[in-house]
């Protein structure tokens, strides 16, 4: 007969209690995971549309978002002069319109970018994407929802465009967007010229500093970043990965006052045993650790449980044709640690109150207690 | 008639006073009471006389409000003191068994062991012997609830003397037993506390059962009336 012993058969014996409990915790650790997952999944899919084969991404100083950032042109170009730049290459973000689908996400390239070529090519080949064409190429799930296929036709937007082909991006928003040639998403969008963001790819042996220097001397107006850097400074990023963790702690807290309130029914409804454990002995450090010890295990269930949950509805989830693509749950040791601390955290303060209740029972008036 | 001293005293009560609901009801009324070592003695009274919390304020359960308790020479006087009276020196018997009713009688009988973190071993050796004593070592691997009254209060006694208490103190110890059962329970606690040379202290109402103990010692409205051998 050990503590640990006395714990499993006080919770075992109370199954309904205990899984009240765990699942408060399941569920707190399971909206964490899930809305962590989501969204960190987001930011890495965005992340790598910005580096698709570049270490660096120039955009516009102070944008509260890429969208909104617009860069020349013609700074691409600039920058393929320089000694230290293997690549620049323009990209403007844009969200557009189509038949029964309020937002798709747009992407203008040139047909040099690399990226194109890295998806596998169901419909067409990247020989068919021009930067003087009207031609745009459909992500795999894109073509799915907008029912489209190359050879035929797509509204997007104002306008009618010929679709060149479909291709599939392991990337979910690339695999859910539309490519389209930049100078035909310029004109679609009004903003001849211009770009979002351009991602920059170092010659051999150079050094980031060398083009963030060259930026700063020539176009104070715009900022180069590592895609480091820019992962961790972007705000929006921020924002997201804040808001994820902020969300996961409330549902905690709620999994926080279950455990709680599993903890107090359960030292209420033995008050007398507590009692006699005192008179065999128990100090009132054994038996806070004893209570502790339950809501420890409680919690333990409910993290595995709310692990498993989180894992198969984000599966589920990522196989929903109708969400476009957007989902890509990233599930990390990171997030999977953060949400073990918090776990035991709640069960920590979740039985502070049953356990100093508990220890400070006194024996004689808790056994006549009726 | 040999002089008691103080060192053979087991159990040393000087003028205590219990109060409860605070001070509104007087319970313990300047009670003295010297148990030698080896003793039986039984408190008797009728209900709310203080039987009860006499056996409390000896234990260290109840605080007293003024006076001395000293149990096997320690002065019951703060937490860690009666921790260790509780672990190491004194066995309480209840008039309910208060055993845990999911737990083996095995499993309930070595809840101490967890409090003192003894050897398992050792442990398993005092239980078999006890169960053996008392009769129950055939029901030991049973769930509580599957245990008879008498045998939930046997189970009870083997449990109060598994950390080999010098001082035993029983609270009506066989009060929910029917006759016959009552008699063998007594039986079994007063050849095991005289076996082994232990000292018991005893409530009861029961004038049959406190006439067979070295001692009586007669309680009214807190106070001792009287003592009878």
């Amino acid at each position: 007969m050990s503590l640990w012993r006395m714990i499993l058969t006080n919770l075992r014996r109370h199954r309904v209690r205990t899984a009240i409990g765990a699942t408060g915790i399941a569920l707190g650790v399971a909206t964490m995971l899930s809305v962590v997952g989501l969204l960190g999944g987001a930011v890495k899919m965005f992340e790598r549309i910005l580096r698709s084969d570049s270490e660096m991404v120039v955009f516009e100083k102070n944008v509260s978002d890429l969208f909104f950032s617009n860069v020349e042109v013609g700074v691409a170009d600039e920058l393929e002069q320089q000694p230290f730049v293997k690549e620049a290459q323009p990209v403007l973000f844009t969200i557009i319109t189509a038949p029964d689908r309020p937002v798709v996400t747009c992407f203008g390239i040139r047909a040099s970018d690399g990226r194109l070529k890295k998806g596998e090519w169901l419909q067409g080949s990247a020989a068919d994407f021009h930067d003087d064409g009207e031609g745009v190429v459909l992500g795999e799930r894109a073509a799915d929802f907008l029912k489209a296929a190359a050879g035929g036709t797509i509204g997007l937007g104002q306008g009618t465009y010929p679709v060149a082909g479909v291709v599939r991006m392991e990337n979910g928003f690339e695999n859910g967007g539309v490519f389209m040639p930049l100078l035909t998403c310029q004109k679609a969008f009004h903003k001849e010229g211009v770009c979002s963001v351009i991602t920059v790819a170092l010659a051999d042996g150079h050094e980031s500093s060398e083009v963030k220097d060259w930026m700063g001397k020539t176009h104070e107006r715009l900022t180069a970043l590592e895609n480091e850097e820019f992962s961790r400074s972007y705000s929006q990023f921020k924002i997201m990965k804040t808001t994820a963790w902020v969300v996961g702690g409330c549902a905690f807290l709620l999994g926080g006052l279950s455990v709680t309130n599993t903890m107090i029914l359960s030292v209420f409804s033995r008050i007398k045993e507590i009692a006699i454990a005192r008179v065999c002995g128990f100090s009132r450090g054994q038996v806070a650790r004893m209570i502790f010890g339950e809501s420890l295990l409680v919690s333990a269930i409910g993290t595995v449980a709310g692990w498993g949950l989180s894992s198969g509805g984000l599966y589920v989830l990522s196989r929903i044709p109708q969400l476009q693509g957007y989902v890509e749950p990233r599930i990390g040791w990171q997030e999977v640690a953060g949400a073990m601390t918090l776990a035991v955290l709640t069960a920590l303060a979740g039985a502070m109150y049953p356990a100093w209740y508990a220890a400070n029972l006194k024996p004689a008036e808790a056994l006549r207690f009726e | 008639m040999t002089k008691v001293t103080a060192m053979d005293q087991q159990v040393l009560v000087e003028d205590v006073w219990k109060s409860f609901d605070r001070g509104r009801i007087e319970v313990l009324k300047g009670v003295t009471l010297n148990v030698p070592k080896g003793e039986i003695v039984a408190l008797c009274g009728t209900s709310g006389c203080g039987k009860s919390t006499l056996l409390n304020v000896i234990s260290g359960l109840e605080e007293v409000d003024r006076g001395n308790v000293r149990v096997s020479g320690y002065d019951v006087v703060n937490e860690s003191t009666r921790i260790d009276l509780l672990r190491h020196h004194i066995g309480y018997v209840f008039q309910f068994h208060h055993l845990m009713p999911d737990l083996t009688l095995a499993e309930n009988c070595l809840v101490p062991l967890i409090a003192t973190g003894g050897h398992r071993a050792d442990g398993l050796a005092r239980l078999h012997e006890l169960a053996t004593a008392t009769g129950v070592e055939h029901r030991l691997g049973q769930r509580v609830r599957e245990l008879s009254g008498g045998e939930r209060q046997r189970g009870a006694l083997v449990r109060s003397l598994m950390n080999d208490p010098e001082l035993l103190l029983c609270d009506e110890p066989t009060g929910a037993l029917d006759e016959k059962t009552r008699e063998k329970v007594f039986d079994l606690l007063l050849d095991l506390v005289r076996s082994r040379g232990r000292t018991l202290v005893l409530a009861t109402h029961d004038p049959e059962l406190a006439a067979r103990c070295d001692r009586t010692v007669k309680m009214r409205d807190g106070r001792i009336e009287g003592e009878a051998n």
